[in-house]
Protein backbone atom coordinates (compact mmCIF):
# COMPACT_ATOMS: atom_id res chain seq x y z
CA UNK A 1 0.00 0.00 0.00
CA UNK A 2 1.00 4.09 -1.13
CA UNK A 3 0.66 6.74 0.18
CA UNK A 4 1.05 10.45 -1.00
CA UNK A 5 2.81 12.01 2.61
CA UNK A 6 2.90 15.06 3.86
CA UNK A 7 5.26 15.41 6.98
CA UNK A 8 4.13 18.81 8.07
CA UNK A 9 6.50 21.52 9.46
CA UNK A 10 7.35 20.35 12.98
CA UNK A 11 8.42 17.15 11.67
CA UNK A 12 11.52 18.68 11.08
CA UNK A 13 11.56 20.13 14.48
CA UNK A 14 9.76 19.64 17.32
CA UNK A 15 8.30 16.61 16.85
CA UNK A 16 11.12 14.74 14.60
CA UNK A 17 10.70 12.20 16.60
CA UNK A 18 6.94 11.59 15.57
CA UNK A 19 8.30 11.74 11.96
CA UNK A 20 10.97 9.30 12.74
CA UNK A 21 8.75 6.29 14.39
CA UNK A 22 5.81 7.21 11.62
CA UNK A 23 8.34 6.37 9.33
CA UNK A 24 9.64 3.44 11.16
CA UNK A 25 6.21 1.62 12.06
CA UNK A 26 5.06 2.52 8.34
CA UNK A 27 8.25 0.46 7.11
CA UNK A 28 7.71 -2.66 9.63
CA UNK A 29 4.36 -2.51 8.60
CA UNK A 30 5.23 -2.08 4.37
CA UNK A 31 3.25 0.96 3.90
CA UNK A 32 5.19 3.13 1.36
CA UNK A 33 4.89 6.75 2.27
CA UNK A 34 5.64 9.16 -0.72
CA UNK A 35 6.78 12.30 0.81
CA UNK A 36 4.86 15.22 -1.40
CA UNK A 37 8.11 16.95 -3.34
CA UNK A 38 8.43 20.41 -2.03
CA UNK A 39 5.40 20.62 0.32
CA UNK A 40 4.76 23.83 1.95
CA UNK A 41 3.47 24.76 5.11
CA UNK A 42 -0.34 24.63 5.47
CA UNK A 43 -0.22 27.36 7.08
CA UNK A 44 -1.33 25.82 10.90
CA UNK A 45 -3.82 27.70 13.20
CA UNK A 46 -2.35 31.05 11.97
CA UNK A 47 -3.58 31.34 8.46
CA UNK A 48 -7.39 29.57 9.67
CA UNK A 49 -7.87 32.30 11.97
CA UNK A 50 -6.57 35.32 9.48
CA UNK A 51 -8.24 34.34 6.15
CA UNK A 52 -9.82 30.78 5.39
CA UNK A 53 -8.70 31.70 1.95
CA UNK A 54 -4.91 32.36 2.70
CA UNK A 55 -5.19 29.07 4.70
CA UNK A 56 -6.80 26.92 1.51
CA UNK A 57 -4.41 28.76 -0.52
CA UNK A 58 -1.78 27.53 1.27
CA UNK A 59 -3.23 24.05 1.66
CA UNK A 60 -4.32 23.75 -2.01
CA UNK A 61 -0.82 24.14 -3.19
CA UNK A 62 0.01 20.93 -1.61
CA UNK A 63 -3.26 19.04 -2.28
CA UNK A 64 -2.07 20.20 -6.03
CA UNK A 65 1.15 18.94 -5.79
CA UNK A 66 -0.18 15.17 -4.63
CA UNK A 67 -2.79 15.23 -7.55
CA UNK A 68 -0.49 15.38 -10.16
CA UNK A 69 1.72 12.32 -7.72
CA UNK A 70 -1.16 10.17 -8.97
CA UNK A 71 -1.67 9.04 -5.86
CA UNK A 72 -5.62 8.54 -4.51
CA UNK A 73 -4.59 9.03 -0.46
CA UNK A 74 -2.81 11.73 1.25
CA UNK A 75 -1.35 10.74 4.78
CA UNK A 76 -0.49 13.26 7.01
CA UNK A 77 1.01 12.56 11.45
CA UNK A 78 0.08 16.23 12.30
CA UNK A 79 -3.91 16.64 13.18
CA UNK A 80 -3.74 20.31 12.98
CA UNK A 81 -2.58 19.52 9.21
CA UNK A 82 -4.93 17.02 8.44
CA UNK A 83 -7.44 19.48 9.91
CA UNK A 84 -6.29 22.30 7.46
CA UNK A 85 -5.97 19.88 4.62
CA UNK A 86 -9.31 18.78 4.56
CA UNK A 87 -11.24 21.85 5.34
CA UNK A 88 -9.44 23.31 1.72
CA UNK A 89 -10.07 20.14 0.00
CA UNK A 90 -13.75 20.25 1.20
CA UNK A 91 -14.42 24.06 0.83
CA UNK A 92 -12.81 23.81 -2.87
CA UNK A 93 -16.27 22.03 -4.11
CA UNK A 94 -17.88 25.52 -3.85
CA UNK A 95 -16.63 27.11 -7.09
CA UNK A 96 -16.95 30.62 -5.57
CA UNK A 97 -14.43 29.97 -3.04
CA UNK A 98 -12.53 27.62 -5.52
CA UNK A 99 -12.17 30.66 -7.90
CA UNK A 100 -11.08 33.29 -5.15
CA UNK A 101 -8.56 30.83 -3.63
CA UNK A 102 -7.35 29.95 -7.37
CA UNK A 103 -6.61 33.66 -7.73
CA UNK A 104 -4.06 33.34 -5.08
CA UNK A 105 -2.20 30.54 -6.21
CA UNK A 106 0.25 30.29 -9.62
CA UNK A 107 -1.72 27.83 -11.30
CA UNK A 108 -5.54 27.08 -10.99
CA UNK A 109 -5.66 23.65 -8.57
CA UNK A 110 -6.54 20.55 -9.85
CA UNK A 111 -10.35 20.01 -10.79
CA UNK A 112 -10.07 16.64 -8.69
CA UNK A 113 -8.24 17.11 -5.24
CA UNK A 114 -7.24 13.79 -3.39
CA UNK A 115 -8.80 12.84 -0.27
CA UNK A 116 -6.70 13.65 2.79
CA UNK A 117 -6.73 11.33 5.95
CA UNK A 118 -4.53 10.66 9.37
CA UNK A 119 -1.18 8.41 9.31
CA UNK A 120 -3.49 6.31 11.83
CA UNK A 121 -6.45 5.73 9.75
CA UNK A 122 -4.28 5.53 6.46
CA UNK A 123 -2.30 1.92 8.72
CA UNK A 124 -5.98 0.87 10.11
CA UNK A 125 -7.60 0.98 6.87
CA UNK A 126 -4.54 -1.71 4.81
CA UNK A 127 -3.83 -3.29 7.91
CA UNK A 128 -6.03 -5.34 10.20
CA UNK A 129 -4.78 -6.10 14.27
CA UNK A 130 -3.76 -9.15 13.25
CA UNK A 131 -1.40 -7.63 10.86
CA UNK A 132 -0.01 -5.56 13.16
CA UNK A 133 0.13 -8.09 16.13
CA UNK A 134 2.15 -10.57 13.51
CA UNK A 135 5.07 -7.55 13.91
CA UNK A 136 5.07 -7.32 17.38
CA UNK A 137 8.47 -8.83 18.79
CA UNK A 138 8.51 -7.35 22.31
CA UNK A 139 4.37 -7.01 24.02
CA UNK A 140 3.29 -4.17 25.55
CA UNK A 141 1.86 -6.54 28.13
CA UNK A 142 1.60 -4.87 31.35
CA UNK A 143 2.39 -1.36 30.25
CA UNK A 144 -0.89 0.92 30.80
CA UNK A 145 -1.38 3.61 29.04
CA UNK A 146 -3.94 6.62 28.38
CA UNK A 147 -4.99 7.27 24.84
CA UNK A 148 -5.05 11.27 24.46
CA UNK A 149 -6.44 12.34 20.81
CA UNK A 150 -6.74 16.13 21.39
CA UNK A 151 -9.11 18.12 19.23
CA UNK A 152 -8.71 18.27 16.14
CA UNK A 153 -8.64 14.73 15.41
CA UNK A 154 -11.94 13.95 15.24
CA UNK A 155 -13.38 17.77 14.95
CA UNK A 156 -15.36 18.50 13.41
CA UNK A 157 -17.45 14.76 13.06
CA UNK A 158 -18.41 14.96 9.75
CA UNK A 159 -15.33 15.80 8.26
CA UNK A 160 -12.81 14.36 10.17
CA UNK A 161 -14.49 10.60 10.23
CA UNK A 162 -12.72 9.39 12.73
CA UNK A 163 -15.61 7.38 14.65
CA UNK A 164 -17.36 8.85 17.55
CA UNK A 165 -15.92 12.42 18.25
CA UNK A 166 -15.87 12.51 21.96
CA UNK A 167 -15.14 8.84 22.45
CA UNK A 168 -12.37 7.82 19.76
CA UNK A 169 -10.87 4.30 20.21
CA UNK A 170 -8.54 3.88 16.58
CA UNK A 171 -5.08 4.42 19.35
CA UNK A 172 -6.45 2.06 21.59
CA UNK A 173 -7.25 -0.77 19.21
CA UNK A 174 -3.70 -0.48 17.42
CA UNK A 175 -2.14 -0.12 20.69
CA UNK A 176 -3.95 -3.30 22.16
CA UNK A 177 -3.20 -4.82 19.21
CA UNK A 178 0.63 -4.67 20.42
CA UNK A 179 -0.32 -5.40 23.71
CA UNK A 180 -0.65 -2.72 25.75
CA UNK A 181 -3.56 -2.04 28.64
CA UNK A 182 -5.50 0.62 27.52
CA UNK A 183 -7.43 2.66 29.94
CA UNK A 184 -10.66 4.32 29.50
CA UNK A 185 -9.40 7.77 29.40
CA UNK A 186 -12.54 10.03 30.08
CA UNK A 187 -10.23 13.33 28.85
CA UNK A 188 -8.81 12.21 25.53
CA UNK A 189 -10.61 14.79 23.40
CA UNK A 190 -10.15 17.77 25.78
CA UNK A 191 -8.24 20.42 24.54
CA UNK A 192 -4.54 20.67 25.77
CA UNK A 193 -4.32 24.79 25.27
CA UNK A 194 -3.24 24.27 21.58
CA UNK A 195 -0.89 27.10 20.76
CA UNK A 196 -1.66 29.52 23.02
CA UNK A 197 1.49 28.55 25.29
CA UNK A 198 2.96 31.32 23.37
CA UNK A 199 1.35 33.85 23.89
CA UNK A 200 -1.53 33.36 26.47
CA UNK A 201 0.53 30.17 28.70
CA UNK A 202 -1.87 30.56 31.76
CA UNK A 203 -4.61 29.21 29.47
CA UNK A 204 -2.23 26.42 28.20
CA UNK A 205 -0.83 25.29 31.59
CA UNK A 206 -4.22 24.78 33.33
CA UNK A 207 -5.88 22.79 30.46
CA UNK A 208 -2.63 20.46 30.22
CA UNK A 209 -2.26 20.08 33.85
CA UNK A 210 -5.42 18.65 33.90
CA UNK A 211 -5.09 15.92 31.27
CA UNK A 212 -1.67 15.32 33.39
CA UNK A 213 -3.59 14.98 36.59
CA UNK A 214 -6.62 12.62 35.57
CA UNK A 215 -3.91 10.70 33.33
CA UNK A 216 -1.58 10.41 36.95
CA UNK A 217 -4.26 9.89 38.82
CA UNK A 218 -5.44 7.07 36.44
CA UNK A 219 -1.64 5.24 37.42
CA UNK A 220 -0.92 4.83 33.95
CA UNK A 221 2.71 4.25 32.47
CA UNK A 222 2.45 6.49 29.84
CA UNK A 223 0.18 9.08 27.76
CA UNK A 224 0.14 8.29 23.84
CA UNK A 225 -0.48 10.94 22.00
CA UNK A 226 -0.83 11.31 17.82
CA UNK A 227 -0.53 15.39 17.96
CA UNK A 228 2.71 17.50 18.03
CA UNK A 229 1.29 19.95 19.44
CA UNK A 230 -0.54 18.29 22.21
CA UNK A 231 2.92 15.98 22.73
CA UNK A 232 4.98 19.42 23.49
CA UNK A 233 2.50 21.20 25.80
CA UNK A 234 2.33 17.79 27.74
CA UNK A 235 5.88 16.76 27.94
CA UNK A 236 8.18 20.10 26.93
CA UNK A 237 5.82 22.05 29.33
CA UNK A 238 4.86 19.43 31.73
CA UNK A 239 7.01 21.20 34.44
CA UNK A 240 4.58 25.02 33.45
CA UNK A 241 1.22 22.80 33.47
CA UNK A 242 2.43 21.26 36.97
CA UNK A 243 2.70 24.60 38.45
CA UNK A 244 -0.81 25.58 37.34
CA UNK A 245 -2.79 22.93 39.14
CA UNK A 246 -0.01 22.42 41.87
CA UNK A 247 0.69 19.02 41.07
CA UNK A 248 4.10 17.16 40.49
CA UNK A 249 4.06 15.07 37.35
CA UNK A 250 6.84 12.52 35.78
CA UNK A 251 4.37 11.39 33.07
CA UNK A 252 6.17 10.38 29.77
CA UNK A 253 4.30 11.42 26.69
CA UNK A 254 5.20 9.18 23.90
CA UNK A 255 3.90 9.39 20.49
CA UNK A 256 1.51 6.54 19.47
CA UNK A 257 4.29 5.62 17.12
CA UNK A 258 6.75 5.11 19.38
CA UNK A 259 5.19 3.00 21.53
CA UNK A 260 3.94 0.49 18.53
CA UNK A 261 7.73 0.88 17.37
CA UNK A 262 8.78 -0.52 20.67
CA UNK A 263 6.37 -3.62 20.44
CA UNK A 264 8.24 -4.14 16.65
CA UNK A 265 10.93 -4.10 17.89
CA UNK A 266 13.06 -0.91 17.30
CA UNK A 267 15.71 0.29 19.17
CA UNK A 268 14.57 3.00 21.34
CA UNK A 269 16.90 5.66 19.38
CA UNK A 270 15.32 4.63 16.04
CA UNK A 271 11.93 5.96 17.19
CA UNK A 272 14.15 9.35 18.98
CA UNK A 273 12.73 8.34 22.28
CA UNK A 274 16.09 10.49 23.77
CA UNK A 275 13.65 13.50 22.31
CA UNK A 276 11.11 13.37 25.12
CA UNK A 277 11.81 15.91 27.48
CA UNK A 278 10.15 13.31 30.11
CA UNK A 279 12.18 10.62 30.10
CA UNK A 280 11.05 7.18 29.06
CA UNK A 281 13.36 5.25 31.06
CA UNK A 282 11.27 4.07 33.89
CA UNK A 283 8.91 2.97 31.40
CA UNK A 284 11.48 0.80 29.73
CA UNK A 285 13.08 -0.81 32.25
CA UNK A 286 9.61 -1.89 33.48
CA UNK A 287 8.91 -3.08 29.91
CA UNK A 288 12.23 -5.15 29.29
CA UNK A 289 11.36 -6.02 33.24
CA UNK A 290 8.42 -7.81 32.61
CA UNK A 291 9.60 -9.50 29.46
CA UNK A 292 12.16 -10.94 31.34
CA UNK A 293 9.75 -11.92 33.87
CA UNK A 294 8.20 -13.75 31.33
CA UNK A 295 10.82 -15.45 29.73
CA UNK A 296 12.46 -16.63 32.59
CA UNK A 297 8.67 -18.11 33.79
CA UNK A 298 8.67 -19.82 30.79
CA UNK A 299 12.19 -21.37 30.99
CA UNK A 300 11.31 -22.74 34.11
CA UNK A 301 7.73 -24.02 32.97
CA UNK A 302 10.00 -25.67 30.54
CA UNK A 303 12.68 -26.65 32.32
CA UNK A 304 10.16 -28.31 34.93
CA UNK A 305 8.24 -29.64 32.01
CA UNK A 306 11.43 -31.53 30.95
CA UNK A 307 12.24 -33.15 34.16
CA UNK A 308 8.79 -34.48 34.41
CA UNK A 309 8.70 -35.88 30.96
CA UNK B 1 -17.53 42.56 36.84
CA UNK B 2 -20.83 43.05 35.15
CA UNK B 3 -21.08 40.14 32.51
CA UNK B 4 -24.76 40.84 31.47
CA UNK B 5 -25.16 42.36 28.18
CA UNK B 6 -27.26 45.58 27.76
CA UNK B 7 -29.73 45.37 25.21
CA UNK B 8 -30.64 49.42 25.21
CA UNK B 9 -27.32 49.69 23.81
CA UNK B 10 -26.69 50.53 19.63
CA UNK B 11 -28.32 47.36 17.83
CA UNK B 12 -27.48 46.52 14.60
CA UNK B 13 -29.58 43.93 12.87
CA UNK B 14 -27.31 43.82 9.44
CA UNK B 15 -24.37 42.09 11.56
CA UNK B 16 -27.07 39.46 12.24
CA UNK B 17 -27.30 38.55 9.11
CA UNK B 18 -23.85 39.10 7.53
CA UNK B 19 -22.72 36.66 10.17
CA UNK B 20 -25.26 34.12 9.30
CA UNK B 21 -24.17 34.70 5.65
CA UNK B 22 -20.66 34.53 6.15
CA UNK B 23 -20.60 31.49 8.74
CA UNK B 24 -23.16 30.10 6.55
CA UNK B 25 -24.99 29.18 10.25
CA UNK B 26 -28.23 29.77 11.64
CA UNK B 27 -27.43 31.34 14.59
CA UNK B 28 -30.93 32.64 15.08
CA UNK B 29 -31.69 28.91 16.41
CA UNK B 30 -29.57 29.15 19.24
CA UNK B 31 -31.77 28.58 22.51
CA UNK B 32 -29.03 29.41 25.01
CA UNK B 33 -28.69 25.77 26.53
CA UNK B 34 -25.19 26.75 27.53
CA UNK B 35 -23.88 23.76 26.14
CA UNK B 36 -20.70 25.81 24.07
CA UNK B 37 -20.19 27.64 27.31
CA UNK B 38 -19.88 24.43 29.91
CA UNK B 39 -17.28 22.48 27.57
CA UNK B 40 -15.25 25.72 26.31
CA UNK B 41 -11.99 24.51 27.52
CA UNK B 42 -11.04 28.57 27.31
CA UNK B 43 -13.96 29.90 28.67
CA UNK B 44 -11.84 30.95 32.35
CA UNK B 45 -9.89 33.38 30.31
CA UNK B 46 -13.36 34.51 28.15
CA UNK B 47 -14.77 38.43 29.12
CA UNK B 48 -17.77 37.36 27.39
CA UNK B 49 -18.90 34.02 27.56
CA UNK B 50 -19.08 31.76 24.00
CA UNK B 51 -23.16 31.62 24.35
CA UNK B 52 -23.20 35.06 25.25
CA UNK B 53 -21.50 35.93 22.19
CA UNK B 54 -24.48 33.96 20.30
CA UNK B 55 -26.90 35.96 22.27
CA UNK B 56 -25.16 38.94 21.17
CA UNK B 57 -24.79 38.08 17.19
CA UNK B 58 -28.71 37.56 17.67
CA UNK B 59 -29.33 40.83 19.04
CA UNK B 60 -27.37 42.64 16.49
CA UNK B 61 -25.14 43.87 19.42
CA UNK B 62 -21.58 44.23 17.28
CA UNK B 63 -19.61 46.43 18.90
CA UNK B 64 -19.92 44.31 22.19
CA UNK B 65 -19.42 41.10 20.12
CA UNK B 66 -16.65 42.25 17.85
CA UNK B 67 -14.47 43.86 20.79
CA UNK B 68 -14.51 40.99 23.00
CA UNK B 69 -11.25 39.65 23.68
CA UNK B 70 -12.80 36.04 23.83
CA UNK B 71 -12.68 35.68 20.10
CA UNK B 72 -9.15 35.76 20.34
CA UNK B 73 -8.76 33.38 23.27
CA UNK B 74 -10.82 30.99 21.21
CA UNK B 75 -8.70 27.71 21.15
CA UNK B 76 -10.83 26.46 17.83
CA UNK B 77 -11.02 23.33 19.01
CA UNK B 78 -14.89 22.88 17.70
CA UNK B 79 -15.72 21.20 21.31
CA UNK B 80 -19.11 23.71 21.16
CA UNK B 81 -20.11 22.46 17.74
CA UNK B 82 -19.96 19.06 18.31
CA UNK B 83 -22.23 19.86 21.63
CA UNK B 84 -24.89 21.98 19.91
CA UNK B 85 -28.45 21.04 20.51
CA UNK B 86 -28.89 22.85 16.69
CA UNK B 87 -26.32 21.89 14.92
CA UNK B 88 -24.82 25.35 15.02
CA UNK B 89 -20.96 25.05 14.09
CA UNK B 90 -20.53 27.67 16.89
CA UNK B 91 -16.74 27.27 16.11
CA UNK B 92 -17.20 28.66 12.50
CA UNK B 93 -19.48 31.65 14.31
CA UNK B 94 -16.34 32.21 16.32
CA UNK B 95 -13.99 32.16 13.49
CA UNK B 96 -16.04 34.65 11.37
CA UNK B 97 -16.35 37.20 13.74
CA UNK B 98 -12.58 37.10 14.36
CA UNK B 99 -12.36 37.36 10.78
CA UNK B 100 -14.46 40.61 10.99
CA UNK B 101 -13.45 42.58 13.69
CA UNK B 102 -9.62 41.91 12.16
CA UNK B 103 -11.09 43.08 9.30
CA UNK B 104 -12.19 46.36 10.63
CA UNK B 105 -8.82 46.97 12.20
CA UNK B 106 -10.25 45.25 15.77
CA UNK B 107 -7.42 43.35 17.81
CA UNK B 108 -8.81 43.52 21.52
CA UNK B 109 -5.96 40.93 22.04
CA UNK B 110 -2.58 42.07 19.90
CA UNK B 111 -0.43 39.56 21.33
CA UNK B 112 -2.80 36.71 19.57
CA UNK B 113 -2.45 38.23 16.98
CA UNK B 114 1.31 39.22 17.07
CA UNK B 115 2.29 35.52 17.60
CA UNK B 116 -0.03 34.83 14.41
CA UNK B 117 1.99 37.40 11.86
CA UNK B 118 5.42 36.12 13.02
CA UNK B 119 4.62 32.51 12.61
CA UNK B 120 3.58 33.64 8.83
CA UNK B 121 6.66 35.64 8.57
CA UNK B 122 8.24 32.97 9.02
CA UNK B 123 6.02 30.87 6.34
CA UNK B 124 6.57 33.55 3.93
CA UNK B 125 10.30 33.43 3.60
CA UNK B 126 10.79 30.02 4.02
CA UNK B 127 7.76 28.18 2.99
CA UNK B 128 7.74 26.29 6.24
CA UNK B 129 7.46 26.91 9.62
CA UNK B 130 10.52 27.78 11.25
CA UNK B 131 9.94 27.89 15.06
CA UNK B 132 12.98 29.67 16.87
CA UNK B 133 12.44 32.42 13.84
CA UNK B 134 8.84 32.71 15.22
CA UNK B 135 9.59 33.00 18.39
CA UNK B 136 12.27 35.58 18.11
CA UNK B 137 10.19 37.51 15.48
CA UNK B 138 7.00 37.11 18.43
CA UNK B 139 9.73 38.41 21.34
CA UNK B 140 10.38 41.41 18.85
CA UNK B 141 6.56 42.30 18.29
CA UNK B 142 5.05 42.09 21.97
CA UNK B 143 8.42 43.15 23.71
CA UNK B 144 7.61 39.81 25.76
CA UNK B 145 11.20 38.92 25.37
CA UNK B 146 11.60 36.55 28.63
CA UNK B 147 8.88 34.47 26.62
CA UNK B 148 9.43 30.44 27.12
CA UNK B 149 13.34 31.03 28.27
CA UNK B 150 12.30 28.55 31.45
CA UNK B 151 11.87 26.30 28.21
CA UNK B 152 15.38 27.52 26.17
CA UNK B 153 17.50 24.78 28.27
CA UNK B 154 15.66 21.77 27.53
CA UNK B 155 14.47 22.42 24.25
CA UNK B 156 17.91 23.26 23.04
CA UNK B 157 19.34 20.15 24.86
CA UNK B 158 16.64 17.67 23.19
CA UNK B 159 17.01 19.65 19.88
CA UNK B 160 13.66 20.27 19.38
CA UNK B 161 14.23 23.65 18.24
CA UNK B 162 15.85 23.52 14.67
CA UNK B 163 18.32 26.13 14.22
CA UNK B 164 18.25 26.47 10.71
CA UNK B 165 15.48 27.07 8.86
CA UNK B 166 13.88 24.28 6.61
CA UNK B 167 13.65 26.33 3.17
CA UNK B 168 11.53 24.71 0.62
CA UNK B 169 13.87 23.01 -1.59
CA UNK B 170 12.57 23.86 -5.30
CA UNK B 171 10.70 26.83 -5.20
CA UNK B 172 8.18 26.38 -2.36
CA UNK B 173 9.36 29.27 -0.81
CA UNK B 174 8.74 31.66 -3.58
CA UNK B 175 5.64 30.35 -4.61
CA UNK B 176 4.50 30.41 -0.84
CA UNK B 177 5.56 34.34 -0.77
CA UNK B 178 3.67 34.72 -3.68
CA UNK B 179 0.93 33.25 -2.58
CA UNK B 180 0.83 35.68 0.66
CA UNK B 181 1.80 38.81 -1.42
CA UNK B 182 -1.10 38.30 -3.99
CA UNK B 183 -3.80 37.98 -0.53
CA UNK B 184 -2.22 40.93 0.82
CA UNK B 185 -2.54 42.96 -2.41
CA UNK B 186 -6.11 41.51 -2.51
CA UNK B 187 -7.15 42.56 0.94
CA UNK B 188 -6.11 45.89 0.31
CA UNK B 189 -7.75 46.66 -3.32
CA UNK B 190 -10.59 45.43 -0.84
CA UNK B 191 -9.91 47.91 1.24
CA UNK B 192 -9.65 45.18 4.35
CA UNK B 193 -7.25 44.88 6.70
CA UNK B 194 -4.53 41.74 5.79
Amino acid sequence: MNFAYYPGCSAAGSSADYEMSTRAVCRALKIGLQEIPDWNCCGSTPAHAVDTELSAALCVRNLDLAARMDAATVVTPCPSCLSNLKHAGKRMENPDFRARVNELLDNPAAETLPEVTSVMQGIASCRSAADIAANVCKPLKGLKIAAYYGCLMSRPAGLMQFGDPENPTLMESLLAACGAEMVDFPLKTECCGASFGIPERPMTAINSGRILEVASNMGVDAIAVACPLCQMNLDLRQKQASKAVNVFFNMPVLYYTQLMGLAFGFDPRELGLHKLCVSADPLLQKLDGLRREEALAEAKAKAAEGGNA
Amino acid sequence: MNNAIDISRMRDPSFTAEVEAQSGQKVSTCYQCGNCTAGCPASFVYDRQVNQIMRGVQLGLKDQVLNSRSLWMCLSCSTCSLRCPNDIDVAAVMETLRHMARKEGRVTVPKVEKFWFSFLDTVRRFGRTYEIGTMALYMLRSMRVFTDVDLAPTALAKQKLGFKPHVTPNGGAEAVGRILKRYEERAKREGVRP
